[in-house]
């Protein structure tokens, strides 16, 4: 697996470029891919969210907005400048601070939130070539870099001055860090197995082998255990106590408006794809063709392979995952703080310890 | 170090004190209420009233009855017609008038179908204080063609002032028999689609069961009343127990909470309740649609109505509860005083004292399976 850095680095190092502008010059190529990637991100996954929720419930959802003098209405493409135009709206919005509101912490919280998720795609595969920066710890990386976030959100709270902004980031905390040990437990469980942290190892384990998601049942058992637990990461429902617009108003994000706010709403859909790639890499192939599954295709099939065809594998991988995120919060009340902590430490911790244990008995005895 | 970290009089510990509403997404409008907590529990609940107080009791004693009926439309505007029936009956009561059959008829249809769409929206929107989104949708849907229904009928969606003392503003419109039988057609299935997405869920169950339990005696203490204490299994409904109306002559049943899922008289069974009223009410609408006779649809009024003096009380089952109207007549058009007693008041004194040692999520929910209307509490 080679990564964008080292592709730059060993084009321009028999070029005798400068250290300092190769440095600069990667670190702003990089962040520009990201950056793009989590915009292009947010912009079709809130359309797909109005448009799976609008048709959960008997709706049509944006239909109205066109895009490109193309004008909306009763068309296929009718609403899809909706969330263009919403992007615009809060760009341009006032930016509101609480006067009694601690004004550095409000306007950097955001940031870190931001700066978290940006830096988790530095260690994301979107293909079997395309990667920011190839980790030999990759899959530690992540799972370190995806816990900053919290630290933006217990300050957004803190700082906004607000009842219900203080309880959201306390359930936000609470709830993010408990989840981390049965997200890390489960992932632990794929590093025992393969004997790397690197997801490029980790995928070619899976080619060699078989998928994790059917290796045993117990790394099956696993992927559900990783798979709620990052919807509880998230703040998706049925887990999003933090935000509960029924209870908290928003929760941690109540004071927040136009830009600042699409910060968070920009990271929060990031985190998304992030733990759905993430989810797609290590237990459901990544870049691999699913069609090897079965041995019933013909040779032709191979020409699906590849790194080209590993960018639509990986992403629609995840977006079946995001949809199935999608499908739990139209669908699902939500809990109430107890039970998502119940939930946590006294069924999915014990459940992944047991899985930990016992799949190393697997991989001893088979 | 230790010992000055833990020390009370540096770091204050105490309740705090939440201000939920008058602005908020799930007090049903604009109540406040002044929580005490300690963390995420609840130690005290202090329900502030009034943000929607319109002195309707003061306006009804400067109006002919016969204008009295546009504000009880806004009394409880989730259940105009329930207000305007139950007024109306009252008036009736105090002039001591025989209604022709087919009014009565055409109130039992209306007053019924009022029903369904108020437990609608107190069943979806029980649902969207737990956090389901989707059931509220649904439920509101289905409420829009009750709403269409009504429009048919009196051209208004919300406040109606259809029902009036003496009768009804118009004669049913043609087709609206049909119509609302097509309606009851499509309906009946989907409160089993509600009870798939949303009754059976096992995180609305955890949510809802063994929540805010009134027990019924303490519910009859409080005055509570309507669904929300046939929920804790009290098998009172003023259409069996003093039937107005024709309510007598129709076949149907009296849900009461049965604590299937927890402990009786939770927010489960108060929710429960209600799915299943909306099934007794469509079944007493199909049997007054088949016995709807012909005739007048009002009496002959005198142009002012002029009560002898006296005295009346009526009690009414509403979406909400056990409505009463106090009418004191001095003989004049114009009442000497209304007294308004609003199922929705006593039902919402009983928050403070079930949702004690409840979390805040809980209290969402308490408050969401009382159905309040804050129109009705303020009047």
């Amino acid at each position: 697996m080679t990564s964008i850095v080292d592709s730059i680095q060993k084009t321009f190092w028999s070029t005798y470029v400068e250290f300092p502008f190769l440095f600069t010059g990667i670190i702003v190529i990089g962040g520009i891919v990201i950056f793009i990637v989590m915009a292009v991100n947010a912009l079709i996954a809130v359309y797909f969210e109005r448009k799976v929720s609008a048709f959960m419930q008997d709706r049509l959802g944006p239909m109205e907005v066109g895009i490109l003098g193309f004008k909306g209405g009763k068309n296929f493409w009718g609403g899809i400048g909706q969330t263009l135009a919403d992007a615009i709206k809060l760009l341009v919005k006032e930016d509101i601070l609480p006067k009694d509101a601690d004004k550095i912490l409000m306007i950097l919280s955001p940031f870190i939130i931001f700066t978290a998720a940006l830096l988790t795609f530095i260690g994301v595969p979107f293909s079997q070539n395309f990667v920011i920066s190839d980790f030999n710890i990759g899959l530690f990386y992540i799972v370190a870099m995806s816990s900053i976030g919290v630290i933006g959100i217990i300050l957004a709270g803190w700082s906004s001055n607000n009842k219900w902004s203080l309880y959201g980031s306390m359930r936000a905390a609470a709830q993010i860090i408990s989840y981390e040990i049965p997200i890390g437990l489960s992932l632990l469980l794929v590093v025992l197995v393969t004997g790397s942290l690197h997801l490029g190892d980790i995928v070619q384990w899976q080619e060699n082998h078989r998928w994790f998601i059917l290796h045993s049942p117990f790394t099956f058992m696993a992927f559900f255990i990783y798979f709620i637990s990052v919807v509880a990461e998230t703040n998706r429902t049925p887990f999003d106590i933090p935000e509960a617009e029924s209870e908290l108003v928003a929760g941690w994000m109540t004071e927040y408006s136009g830009f600042r706010w699409a910060l968070f709403f920009l990271s929060e859909y990031a985190n998304i794809l992030i733990v759905c790639i993430v989810a797609s890499i290590v237990f459901l192939g990544g870049w691999l063709s699913p069609l090897h599954l079965f041995n019933i295709f013909p040779a032709s099939w191979d020409l699906l392979d590849g790194p080209v065809m590993g960018f639509f594998w990986i992403f629609f991988k995840a977006i079946m995952l995001i949809f199935v995120m999608m499908w739990f919060r139209w669908t699902f009340p939500r809990l109430r703080v107890d039970q998502l902590m119940y939930l946590c430490w006294k069924v999915f911790i014990p459940f992944a310890l047991a899985n930990l244990f016992l799949v190393s008995l697997w991989e001893l005895i088979i | 170090m230790e010992d000055q970290l833990l020390d009370k009089s540096v770091i204050e510990t105490g309740e705090m004190i939440l201000n939920m509403g008058p602005q908020h997404p799930s007090t049903h409008g604009v109540l406040r209420l002044k929580i005490h907590t300690d963390g995420e529990i609840v130690s005290k609940i202090e329900p502030i009233i009034g943000y929607l107080h319109r002195c309707f009791e003061k306006h009804c004693e400067q109006l002919p009855y016969e204008q009295i009926v546009p504000f009880t439309d806004r009394c409880d505007y989730l259940a105009s017609m329930h207000m305007d029936h139950a007024f109306s009956i009252t008036v009736e009561k105090l002039l001591d008038i025989e209604l022709p059959e087919r009014v009565e008829y055409i109130r039992v249809i209306v007053a019924e179908l009022q029903r369904i769409a108020s437990h609608l929206i107190a069943v979806g929107a029980f649902g969207l204080d737990v956090g389901a989104i989707t059931p509220f949708t649904w439920t509101l849907r289905d409420r829009e063609r009750i709403l269409d229904l009504f429009e048919t009928l009196c051209g208004a969606r919300l406040l109606y002032n259809y029902i009036w003392p003496g009768g009804v503003s118009h004669d049913l419109p043609p087709l609206f028999v049909e119509r609302t039988l097509k309606f009851l057609d499509y309906f009946d299935p989907q409160i089993d689609e509600l009870n798939d997405l949303l009754t059976t869920n096992k995180i609305f169950i955890e949510r809802s069961a063994d929540v805010g339990v009134i027990p019924a005696d303490i519910g009859i203490n409080f005055g509570v009343s309507g669904p929300s204490l046939r929920g804790s299994g009290v098998n009172f409904d003023l259409r069996k127990n003093e039937p107005y109306s024709i309510y007598g002559k129709f076949d149907f049943d009296v849900p009461i909470g049965k604590g299937e899922m927890g402990t009786v008289g939770d927010c489960w069974d108060r929710y429960y309740v209600r799915v299943l009223e909306m099934r007794e009410s469509a079944k007493i609408i199909r049997q007054a649609c088949a016995q709807l006779p012909a005739g007048d649809v009002h009496v002959a009024m005198p142009k002012k109505i002029r009560p002898d003096i006296g005295e009346v009380y009526g009690r009414y089952e509403s979406a909400r509860g056990d409505v009463g109207f106090y009418i004191i007549s001095n003989g004049k058009n114009i009442p000497l005083r209304v007294k308004m007693r609003s199922p929705a008041f006593c039902n919402l004194s009983i928050l403070s004292e079930i949702s004690e040692g409840w979390m805040i999520s809980d209290v969402i929910a308490i408050l969401g399976s009382l159905d309040i209307v804050l129109g009705e509490i303020d009047r």
